[in-house]
């Protein structure tokens, strides 16, 4: 009750009610006790702090009631910066924009490693065809109309020549193999021998994805080749063993020997081997032979950015497409060329390798 | 009507008279005046309408006390130190929020108002232990603090409207109740 008392005197005191007696009384009473005097302090500056409270609050609710008479919406649609198109679609949309070019990166890429682009893009195969190039191929075009005018009269159509090979006998009756890729999309193809005789041939068989075409002479003048020197190796051959071809990758037959480097060929195809032989266009078809006289491949292609690495195809992939033929094909079994020098064997060799010429028409 | 008070700016004398004697018209007009300007700062620096109220009402609260304590000195254009303060209110929040970039895009020269904002925000955190000790008090007792010390209003009043039926009772339970909400405010860090 006391203190009520006590609050209720520091309230009166405060707010001037108290009589002047009062008044005098309570002043000796503030000088007297100083738990008095803290505690007047003490609720007159927590009255400050209530009132002002109060004052704010009623100046906010003023300032509300002003407010809300503003049309704030329409001010900052008129006060906002508007940055330039990009910089706002760009903000706007930034998120599904970089989703989207993830999409299509990923999208590009994975089409690329799909389809092989990237494999692709190392090393590419030269095709050893000797194609004639472009300027001959112009000078022909314009023989060719010279003729067709000078033959106008006859309408007789002059065929030319495109592609040269190689190709070698496998049998003494005129079955002779090059690549397909010699022959392809050619029907008219001649083959000639080391004594520049030619023969008219047709395409007997094809397997494009070997590589491998086998030939049929055809023509009427061609007498039997004699017996095949060289046999045809089955088995795989070693690496290191030295290796020769002979082939018409000039208008004349060129030897080429090396060793055989990789018993597979580019990125780690069966098909091939790689040899060291310094091959050119034309040799394309030709037969690559091991120092005892076999033949162990049909010398290939070329690999466009490694110097010194050519392609052969194994003869065991040779074999089962002879033994695909229709025809019962017999292959020589009897080596007469084992104990001979090469010097030796290549004079006996030449005799069964062929330039191989295409024409279209 | 905010075009109209729009076209009528109160000059800077006018609006010291008019909050000294509180004039509702020349707060009115004094609030519409400048609040395009400081929307446009803060909507233009990553805030909303809502942010440009709440900073504006703030920098005009803060030069309402200045000029009702009497230490205000115009050493400055009203529009310049309303610019600043907000400015610097606005900077203090979104440091706060984590979403200031260390760029603002300025519409306005400014001053330095530290002082007053910080005067400001220190009066602000105890008006916020006041607001949660008035919320925790309850009912009767925020009626009756809010009637006696607030709204002035006498003991005998309070006896009538509460149905007491004698001041003694009256004051008894006026001193509980301030008992409770002093402890209730300085018990709050």
């Amino acid at each position: 009750m006391n203190e009520v008392k006590l609050q209720d005197d520091i309230e009166r005191y405060l707010s001037g009610e108290m009589t002047a007696v009062e008044h005098k009384a309570f002043d000796l009473l503030r000088k007297e006790d100083p738990a008095v005097n803290a505690k007047l302090a003490e609720h007159q500056e927590f009255t400050k702090i209530l009132k002002q409270y109060s004052n704010r609050l009623a100046l906010e609710t003023r300032l509300d009631a002003i407010h809300s008479e503003i049309d704030v919406h329409t001010l900052a649609d008129e006060l906002i910066i508007h940055p330039s198109f990009i910089v706002r679609l760009w903000r706007n949309h930034h998120s599904k924009i970089s989703v989207a070019a993830s999409i299509a990166i990923f999208a590009i890429l994975s089409t690329l490693f799909v389809t092989g682009y990237f494999n692709n893009q190392d090393s590419k195969y030269i095709q050893l065809s000797r194609e004639v190039g472009n300027l001959k191929h112009k000078t022909d075009n314009l023989n060719l109309k010279l003729a067709q005018t000078a033959n106008s009269r006859s309408g007789k159509i002059v065929a030319t020549d495109r592609f040269r090979g190689t190709g070698f006998a496998i049998t003494s009756n005129g079955l002779i193999v090059t690549n397909y890729h010699v022959v392809s999309e050619y029907d008219s193809v001649y083959v000639q021998n080391a004594a520049g005789k030619s023969f008219k041939a047709k395409v007997l068989y094809t397997e494009p994805q070997n590589d491998i075409a086998i030939l049929k002479i055809t023509d009427t003048a061609f007498k039997n080749l004699g017996p095949i020197p060289y046999t045809f190796k089955k088995s795989a051959s070693d690496l290191a063993e030295s290796v020769y071809t002979y082939g018409y990758s000039q208008d004349q037959g060129v030897f080429g020997d090396g060793k055989l480097t990789a018993s597979n060929g580019l990125n780690g195809d069966s098909l091939d081997y790689q040899i060291s032989i310094p091959v050119n266009f034309g040799n394309s078809g030709g037969p690559l032979l091991d120092s005892k006289g076999n033949i162990i491949g049909i010398v290939q292609a070329k690999q466009s950015q490694l110097e010194g690495v050519h392609f052969a195809v194994k003869t065991s992939y040779l074999l089962s497409a002879i033994d695909s033929l229709n025809q019962k094909v017999v292959l020589n079994t009897k080596n007469t060329l084992a104990n001979l020098t090469p010097v030796q064997q290549l004079k006996k060799v030449k005799n069964y390798v062929f330039m191989v010429k295409v024409y279209d028409k | 009507m905010s075009k109209e008070l729009n076209d009528s700016i109160p000059t800077d004398s006018e609006v010291i008279l008019g909050i000294l004697n509180n004039s509702e018209s020349v707060l009115k007009r004094l609030y519409v005046a400048y609040f395009p300007m400081v929307l446009q700062m803060i909507i233009n620096n990553n805030g909303t309408a809502d942010d440009a109220k709440d900073i504006y009402q703030e920098a005009i609260i803060i030069l309402y006390n200045k000029i009702k304590a009497g230490d205000f000195e115009l050493s400055s254009k009203l529009k310049t130190f309303i610019y600043s303060v907000c400015r610097r209110l606005w900077l203090k929040r979104l440091s706060q929020m984590s979403r200031f970039g260390g760029d603002i895009r300025d519409f306005q020269e400014y001053l330095h108002v530290e002082e007053d904002v910080d005067k400001h925000t220190e009066m602000d955190i105890q008006f916020n232990k006041m607001e949660s000790a008035l919320q925790l008090l309850g009912e009767p007792c925020k009626t009756i603090m809010e009637d006696f010390y607030i709204h002035n209003l006498s003991m005998q009043d309070i006896c009538e409207r509460f149905g007491y039926t004698n001041a003694d009772n009256a004051k008894t339970q006026k001193y509980k109740c301030l008992q409770r909400l002093k402890k209730l405010f300085f018990q709050q860090k």
